[in-house]
């Protein structure tokens, strides 16, 4: 494993496992009705937001997907109003305007989640633009999926990104399956990194389990953007451990395959055991941390519950920041 | 008193692009042969040439790429992107990144982004470019909230609108028809502005409105000009910006004439003239005193040969036509 500091390492532990209770409690918070709509969970991912968010900072940007709490939490968003925002609630971090699929938090750097597969690709593209053009030695960073891979989006955006040499990382999460269609069924090819052979860039796979491995790989490719070394392709292999929905009746996969990827490939599992074998950080140390980070989650949840609803007259409001003469808003 | 200097409407845009960028380095310009071929209408040229290649920059054909790009480069609040879209046609390609992208950002995340982008694009048949090459698209941007939709008629409007949308922070479609790029008109040579939502009544009449836009705003003139001459007036409304519209001057001069004629070089159904005369019933209909007459196109593409393109743009006869059965 690459030599991490121990604040890093404590930084690391505590995002997964915040990741992890998260997604736990909104899975129960859903089945019992109090988030409304879809959610799409992260558990089973952690390591790769966490493995690549641990060199960011908070003036770099990220683009993120449906899939998106775990890379909102790393790239360190506001739990508080996130959840309230689950709930639908005034206090929400879009005051309950986006939802699950469209949180964002543009103060860290946090582009936003994207109903539209793909659709965030672009974006980080742009953000990377603008970092170039305005001389800075920030970086973006796009997540997406596997099936995101055979958008449009993907070839177009890395293609840009690649031909104006921008300070951009493509992470693709390849969880292996786009809803329901395996990937093996998706493309040909071994891997998504082969791809960014197209393009002129580097493109490396790896264990997206691992967090150390995502750590070291993401270092590599997010100092060479910082070093005006243009793109890199990432592929992290990895699998959501839930439905591709609460709700997702799975029929296209085993139980005994998810349950071989929890027994044998829980992210937060494998830290813990590379940690305390090597004595790097105690059992004590992580139980706190676990401790904590449910504190965390829990007051959230307070917070979003006792949250008033927004009122109706807001339905009409954010649609426009530059106000104009005439009718800007619509209403018969 | 000195002559106005008269320019084209391409050069108009040309000179509020050029202003833009040297008042402001965020202001990008992006697309397909914007920089050295200046664009294919012409409006980006010389740009390349005092700006460089960093802020005007050739994209590959990759419309939802490079759109895509623009709109996360405003939401980083580091660029104001003017990207272009060859022709309104392309839309198709990259629809998703205008709808449901630039224009939903803002509201999805609670009114905390600003994306100011313009993204412009050329309508319009006229120039035997056949099916996907000549529409007017106008109406599928207005439909969607979220989009600020500027369609001007003038070289003159034309460089005041452009100023006003690269200015504003929400996302604008300014659109352009291809058949007045070449038209010349009086244009000050210093910058200006004009503000979006402000109508043009661009003739005054009391016996019949016509709101027209784009290309057909000339058309209504001419026609409103020939029937002058036999004694009837009638009153040109160019609304300028389709979103935000001025429904004030709209409505006024329809109370004043009763009439209300609506020109649109755009398919007939779900369109800016069903929007316009819904307007007019909705929130006039004790005022009128006629049927509202819509002059559009047929519900069919656009077809290549002149002889049919001729019948399918709303012409002259067909605007007097229309007016002349509701006097």
């Amino acid at each position: 494993m690459p030599e991490i500091p121990k604040e890093k390492l404590l930084w690391i532990y505590e995002t997964m496992v915040k990741i992890r209770e998260h997604e736990e409690r909104v899975a129960e918070l859903f089945a019992q009705g109090k988030i409304p709509g879809f959610v799409h969970l992260y558990v089973g991912e952690e390591a790769v937001a966490t493995g690549v968010m641990a060199h960011l900072r908070k003036e770099d940007f990220i683009t993120s997907t449906h899939r998106g709490h775990g890379h909102f939490i790393a790239k360190g968003g506001n739990i508080k109003a996130s959840m309230a925002e689950l709930f639908g609630k005034a206090t929400g971090i879009c005051k309950g305007k986006g939802g699950s699929m469209h949180i964002a938090d543009l103060d860290v750097g946090e582009l936003g989640a994207n109903g539209i597969v793909g659709g965030g690709i672009p974006h980080a593209v742009g953000a990377a633009l603008g970092i170039k053009l305005n001389g800075l030695d920030n970086v973006a960073v796009a997540f997406f999926g596997d099936g995101a891979s055979n958008q449009q989006n993907f070839h177009e955006a890395i293609n840009l990104a690649a031909i104006w040499k921008l300070p951009v990382v493509f992470v693709c999460e390849n969880n292996l399956y786009q809803i329901s269609l395996s990937y093996s069924k998706q493309q040909t090819i071994k891997s998504v990194a082969e791809r960014a052979a197209a393009y002129g860039i580097p493109g490396v796979s790896v264990d997206g389990q691992d967090v150390f491995a995502v750590y070291e790989v993401a270092k590599e490719a997010i100092e060479r953007a910082r070093n005006g070394e243009g793109p890199t392709l990432i592929e992290a292999k990895t699998y959501r451990f839930r439905g591709h929905f609460e709700g997702d009746p799975q029929v296209y996969r085993s139980k005994e395959e998810v349950e071989w990827w929890k027994e044998n490939k829980d992210p937060i599992v494998l830290f813990e055991k590379t940690i305390l074998e090597k004595g790097l950080l105690t059992k004590e140390e992580l139980d706190a941390i676990r401790e904590k980070v449910k504190k965390e989650i829990e007051e959230a949840i307070k917070f979003a519950e006792e949250s008033p609803w927004p009122k109706p007259e807001e339905v009409l409001e954010d649609v426009f920041s530059t106000p104009t003469k005439g009718v800007l808003v619509w209403q018969w | 008193m000195a002559m106005v200097r008269e320019i084209t409407f391409a050069e108009a845009l040309n000179e509020a692009l050029d202003y833009e960028m040297s008042k402001d380095p965020k202001v990008v310009v992006m697309g397909e042969d914007v920089g050295q071929y200046g664009g294919i209408f012409g409006v980006t040229k010389g740009l390349l040439e005092k700006y460089g290649e960093e802020r005007v920059r050739d994209t590959p054909i990759a419309e939802s790429g490079f759109i895509g790009t623009g709109v996360g480069a405003a939401a980083s609040g580091l660029l104001r992107p003017v990207v272009e879209l060859m022709f309104i046609d392309f839309l198709g390609v990259a629809y998703d990144q205008i709808y449901n992208q630039a224009a939903k950002i803002r509201y999805m995340f609670g009114g905390k982004a600003k994306i100011p982008i313009v993204i412009r694009t050329v309508s319009g048949a006229g120039a035997s470019a056949a099916a996907q090459h000549s529409q007017s698209l106008h109406a599928l941007f207005v439909h969607v909230p979220g989009l600020k939709v500027v369609y001007p008629s003038t070289p003159y409007d034309a460089k005041g609108l452009l100023i006003s949308s690269i200015e504003d922070d929400d996302p604008v479609i300014f659109i352009e028809h291809k058949m007045l790029y070449g038209v010349k008109g009086p244009v000050p040579g210093e910058p200006y502005s004009i503000p979006l939502g402000e109508a043009d009544v661009k003739k005054e009449g009391k016996d019949v409105t016509v709101v027209a836009t784009a290309l057909m705003v000339h058309r209504a003139l001419e026609v409103a000009k020939k029937l002058e001459e036999e004694g009837i007036s009638v009153e040109v409304i160019d609304p300028r910006t389709l979103v935000p519209l001025d429904e004030e001057t709209i409505l006024n001069s329809i109370k004043k004439t009763g009439k209300l004629v609506v020109v649109d070089e755009a398919y007939p159904r779900c369109s800016f003239a069903t929007d316009i005369a819904a307007l007019a019933v909705n929130k006039a209909f004790d005022r009128l005193k006629a049927p509202v007459k819509l002059v559009t196109a047929p519900a069919t593409p656009v077809p290549f040969s002149p002889a049919l393109e001729k019948e399918w743009i709303p012409s002259t006869e067909k605007i007097e036509k229309a007016i002349r059965e509701i006097l």
